[in-house]
Parts: C-alpha cells; structure tokens; sequence
C-alpha cells in the first residue's frame, strides 16, 4: 500500500469503490456539513470536499475535510490551483495530512469568471498535472517543491479528474495518460449522461492499458428535473447531456421528473459498472445528499465494504 | 431672440454628391448658404479628424454624403466612411455633443434634387438642436471661410 | 507589439481639469501601430478635450507632439523645450512612455491617456489578440508554437481543461483554446507523442516572480 486511504485498500481489494460529494456552506456553519455528511455515511467510502466549487467563496474544501474526518468519515480533500501557489497548497497538503486526511483530488479549478469574484486574482501558479507531481514528490520521494527533503511529507493517495467529453475528444486518452505519467492513483470522471461516448473512451483506455494503471471512477449526477438537465447541457462547460435524457425528463410530469432522474442515474450506473476498466463510482448528488443512500441501495451497491 | 444660421460641412464625394450638388446648381436649385461644401475624392479620404477638426473650429453639423452602397468609385470608401461615422458619434457621445451633428448620407451623381432635400433637412434638424454645444460658451463663431 | 486602448475621455478630462496648457504626447511606435496613441489619436484627443473644455467656456491649449519613442531618453529629451511652457503633460504611450516623462520631468503632473493591455498581435484589421505574457522563459519550442501561458484562460501547462469546447474556452465562445491549438499544430507537426510529456512547474523567477527585472548588456554599455 502507497498509504493509509481506504480507497486505496478498497481498490486493492480488487471491490467496486464508491464516493460522494459534499459541497460545504458559504458560511462557517459546521452544522450544515455534518448534516450533508451524516447522509452519506454508510453509503459511500469516501466523500469529495469541494473547493470553492464554481469560483464562489466557501468554507475551505480543508476545514470541512477535518469536520467530516472528526465524524469518521474519510475525505478527499478537493484542491484546486487557481487560488493558491505552491507554497499554500504544499502547506494545506501537509496541514491536511496531520488532520488524518490522506486522499486527495488535484483539479485546475474553474475559472473565476463563472464565480461571484470574476475580479480576483487568478493564481493558476500549478496546473491540476503539476500538483499531482507535487503530491506525488512530497510521498514517493520526501522532497517539496523547493527540493528540500523534509521528514514527515504526506503520502496522500492521489486522484484527478477526467472529462471524457471534452474537446478535443481523441486528446482525451492522451490527457489521461499524462496524468499517470505525472502520477495520479485514481480517476474521477466528469458526469456521464453520454454513456456511449464514455464506453468509447474506456475503449481507447483499454487500448493502451492505461485501467491497469489507474483506478476509475465514472461519475454520475442525478438530475432534479428538466430545467437541470437543460442547463448541465448548455451553460455547464464541457458537459454533453444527449437529447434523449433530456426528452426523457420532458416526458413525465413535474413531479415525478426527480424520480425519473434518479431512475436515469440508477440505469447509468447499473450499466457504468459492466464496463471493463470502471472501479468505483462517483456519485455527485448536488445539494441533493438524502438521495445518495437510496441511489446506492437501488443501485445494487449495499451495503459498502468494511475496511478499517 | 436672434435665428440660429447653424453652419454645416458637407464632406461632399467627387462622384455622386459633388457632382449633385453641381447638378442641383444647373438646375438653379437653391439650397442654404450655410451649407459649405468641400469636395473629397472619396467618403473613404474623410479622416475622422477631418470632422472633429471642423466641430471644433465652428462648425455645427458635419455632414459626409458618398455614393450608394455598392457604387464606390474605389470598391469599398463609403463603406468605411459609414464605420468611421459611427466612431465619430461614440467620440460626439463622449464629448457631450448630440451625435446627430454627425451624418453621413449616401447618393447618385443624378440625384440633384434629393441633394437639395438631403442638405436642407439636415441643416432644419441641426437648427433644431441649436448651435453646437462647445459654441455656446464662445464669444462669437468663428466663419469657416478660411477653409471652405 | 504593446497593446493599448484610450482611456474614457471624461477620466482624461478630469485628470487636466485644473490645468490651461497640456503638452500632448503620442508615440510613434507600438501604440501608432494599435491606434491608440499615435500622430492621428493625439490629434483626435486634442480636439475632443479642446472641446469639452470650450462647452465649459474655458479655453484649453494643447501642444500636440508624437515622439519616435516614448521609452528612449534620447526622444523624450525633445520635450524639454516645451515643458515650461505647460501645466501637465498627458501622454498616449504605453506605461513605459508614461514613465519615462515622468522620470525626466520630475515637476510636472503626467497623466496617461490610455491603459495599456498587453503584448499581442494583430488578428485582422482592428483586432489585437494577446499573444505573450513576457514569462522570461520562452516555452513555445515546446507547444508548437502557441503560448499556454498567455492564451489559456488558465495559463495551463499540461491543457486543455474539462471546460474546452468546439475549440473554444469555457470562459467564452470568443476566446480560442489555446491548448485545442496547440493540439492540431502538434498534429500538422507529426509530433503529437510529445503531448504525453508532462511540462513540470514553471520556475516564475524569469517572469515578475522574481521582481522588477533588468537586462544588462555590457557590451553595449
């Protein structure tokens, strides 16, 4: 074992992995965290704590790790390089880390332009593939960006993510394989309501054998209702949302469209789990966490493995 | 009170309007004497300084009158003559002057008569608008004699 | 070149509103070339603050003058036969002519007359697009050609980001992806293997990280 993350055993395990997201609160209101975690326990193995998530000030993605931690929760630490330098992010890395919190998801970050502070400063000092060369420095080989070797670093279990329908779509692989290269642990994908463009992804992921490399998590968000599904599809960057999911949800009547996104994402993931090279599923029900514990059992994926 | 003689600059082509207001004059067609025409080779030779220049030293109407879309003499002048029209109003807008005190007006060598009509409604809308606002405040206009 | 774009006139006009006599002063280089701060813009402004200032029936005079460069000492020497004769000296350069004034004439007030934006080139007729972020560290032998620092909203050195699309940046259909260029140049080039190399952390001391910096030829000194 590279660390102590229990997603990391989880994979090693050769089990199907499963986590969740908790996006904290715009203010210091840990109760809110702990009701959104407490609905993810027993669910999921792990739980994403956004970053500033869409450019907007937040609770840090850090603080709210140590408050789901202190539940017994585990949780990936999001990190995002657009507001921080190498010397702030090696130095929450390693604050995070004396907070037992040992995995972590290297991400560029949205632009501030799509957040409520467009004027800020915009840090991008790293990209999302040089931190996860950092993190990985700091465990593999004791030494932080700076080159010292110091004692103690953080061996975090390293993940990004991956956009399978971004463009250029045969970059993609590619974009991959550079973050192994750099050396990523695991994948979280971006949400997937294109399943047939996702399986040829993983074709072309199989191709090189980049899935004996990396574990994979297909993403998947359920949809609340039509009016979400027309905004993932046209004001989400890099989100592909077929017309047939979005007649789908058309339809049915309003009230029951919640029901037919959770149907949708069930389908997506009973589907997402035969695909060769798929370990794990990444469930992000955005501010809709009561609905994990359902979409998990209905999705055949309880009760979660016990890993101490 | 005393009526406003307004004194306009028709930056006039040599190809159309030129040639109108030359046809208007044959045809004994009066039109106002405040109108003081210089001819231009082209709608696309008139500098947006050329404009500017004239408001500032007393002018309260520029007028530039090329040919008709598609009948420039050089392909293309009148067309960029219209653009820089409209980056001359955003300058009037800046300024604090009404950018209708800029226009331009397009026309053939044969229309003498709706020169005349083009000209005098002009000068009637900027006697409307009185005299241009940076003029207010002076002492007395100065006569555009020296450059017409 | 170095890019730059007129100020709003009422914020120049404010600037020299206690004064009666301005020196105006463009530049013949970069800032003639993006019409923004040449013979002609000097001219144009000129005008436009004569008149503001005779709608308030006041009377403004203004010494036009257009120098060979703002930046080199050896041009702005020239002003120093017409800057007793002026209140305030309001120059259309980039922020290194403006300087440069201020440097050598340490009493008068000099005000710019245009931001200046950045070093690019000219897309077309009338469009200035960004194209170098003076990083101190030229990395284009290693992107084809195109600069992620300077034209990736994200200055990304391994891009593109899950946001591109159609080739175009998540932050607008406008903006091109920089990291969707470099892509197909690196196809056209047969060299697209290099893609999977990964481009470490940028040392930013070359660039502003290591402060104000300096080129020091000694040869030519």
């Amino acid at each position: 074992m590279k660390t102590n993350s229990v997603l990391e055993k989880i994979f090693a395990s050769g089990q199907f992995a499963v986590t969740s997201e908790c996006g904290p609160p715009r203010g210091a209101m840990p109760g809110i965290v702990k009701e959104k975690a407490e609905h993810l326990r027993g669910y999921v193995d792990a739980v994403n704590v956004t970053d500033n998530q869409t450019a907007m000030v937040r609770m840090s993605s850090f603080a709210a790790s140590i408050i789901l931690r202190e539940m017994g929760l585990h949780p990936v630490l999001q990190m995002v390089t657009r507001d921080r330098n190498r010397i702030a992010l090696q130095s929450d890395l390693i604050g995070a880390y004396a907070h037992d919190i040992n995995t972590v998801l290297c991400l560029s970050g949205d632009h501030p332009h799509f957040g409520d502070h467009a004027m800020a400063a915009n840090v991008y000092d790293m990209d999302s593939v040089q931190l996860v060369e950092a993190v990985r420095n700091m465990r593999e080989d004791g030494r932080l960006q700076g080159g010292a070797e110091v004692e103690n670093l953080p061996r975090m279990f390293i993940g990004a993510a991956a956009n399978p329908f971004a463009d250029p779509f045969e970059l993609r692989v590619a974009r991959l394989a550079k973050k192994i290269m750099a050396g990523v642990d695991f994948i979280q994908t971006q949400c997937i309501y294109n399943l047939d463009k996702f399986e040829r992804w993983m074709a072309g992921i199989r191709d090189r054998g980049l899935h004996k490399k990396v574990y994979i998590m297909a993403g998947v968000t359920p949809m609340k209702s039509e009016g979400m599904a027309k905004y993932m599809k046209n004001k989400v960057p890099g989100m592909d949302v077929p017309d047939e999911i979005i007649k789908r949800m058309a339809g049915v009547p309003k009230d029951k469209q919640a029901r037919e996104g959770i149907d949708i994402s069930i389908e997506s993931i009973q589907r997402l789990k035969e695909i060769e090279g798929v370990n794990g599923i990444h469930l992000m029900a955005i501010e809709w966490e009561q609905k994990v514990p359902e979409i998990i059992e209905r999705a055949g994926l309880y009760p979660r493995p016990d890993i101490v | 009170m005393e009526e406003f003689d307004p004194v306009i600059v028709a930056y006039c082509c040599h190809y159309c309007a030129y040639t109108a207001a030359d046809m208007a004059g044959s045809m004994r067609l009066g039109y106002p004497p405040g109108i003081k025409i210089i001819r231009v080779p082209c709608t696309g030779k008139v500098d947006p300084l050329h404009v500017m220049r004239a408001l500032m030293d007393g002018a309260d109407g520029v007028l530039i009158a090329g040919c008709l879309k598609g009948d420039c003499h050089f392909k293309n002048g009148n067309i960029k003559a219209l653009k820089r029209t409209a980056y001359l109003k955003q300058w009037m807008d800046e300024i604090g002057i009404e950018s209708e005190r800029v226009e331009m007006v397009m026309m053939s060598a044969g229309m003498g008569k709706q020169f005349v009509r083009i000209v005098t409604d002009f000068l009637d809308n900027i006697r409307l608008l009185g005299p241009c606002p940076k003029n207010t405040n002076q002492q007395s206009n100065r006569i555009l004699s020296e450059l017409v | 070149m170095i890019t730059a774009e007129r100020k709003p006139l009422d914020e120049i006009a404010s600037c020299i509103e206690p004064y009666n006599r301005i020196l105006l002063v463009g530049c013949n280089e970069c800032v003639t070339v993006c019409a923004a701060g040449g013979r002609k813009e000097v001219a144009m402004l000129s005008s436009a603050l004569q008149m503001v200032s005779m709608k308030q029936g006041k009377t403004l005079s203004v010494v036009e003058m257009t120098l060979e460069r703002q930046c080199d000492p050896e041009y702005v020497e020239s002003l120093a036969l017409h800057i007793d004769g002026v209140d305030a000296v309001v120059s259309m350069a980039c922020g290194c002519g403006v300087q440069e004034i201020a440097r050598r004439f340490g009493q008068v007030r000099v005000f710019p007359a245009v931001n200046t934006k950045f070093m690019g080139a000219s897309e077309r007729a009338g469009v200035w697009a960004e194209r170098c972020q003076g990083c101190g560290d030229c990395l284009l032998g290693l992107t084809g050609g195109i600069c992620p620092i300077a034209r990736c909203s994200k200055r990304l050195m391994n891009g593109p980001c899950g946001g591109s699309g159609d080739g175009k940046c998540e932050i607008s259909g406008e903006v091109d992806c920089a990291w969707h260029l470099i892509w197909e140049r690196m196809k056209a080039l047969g060299i697209e293997d290099r893609y999977e190399e990964v481009i470490s952390a940028k040392d930013w001391r070359p660039a502003r990280g290591g402060g104000p910096r300096k080129i020091i030829r000694e040869d030519l000194q």
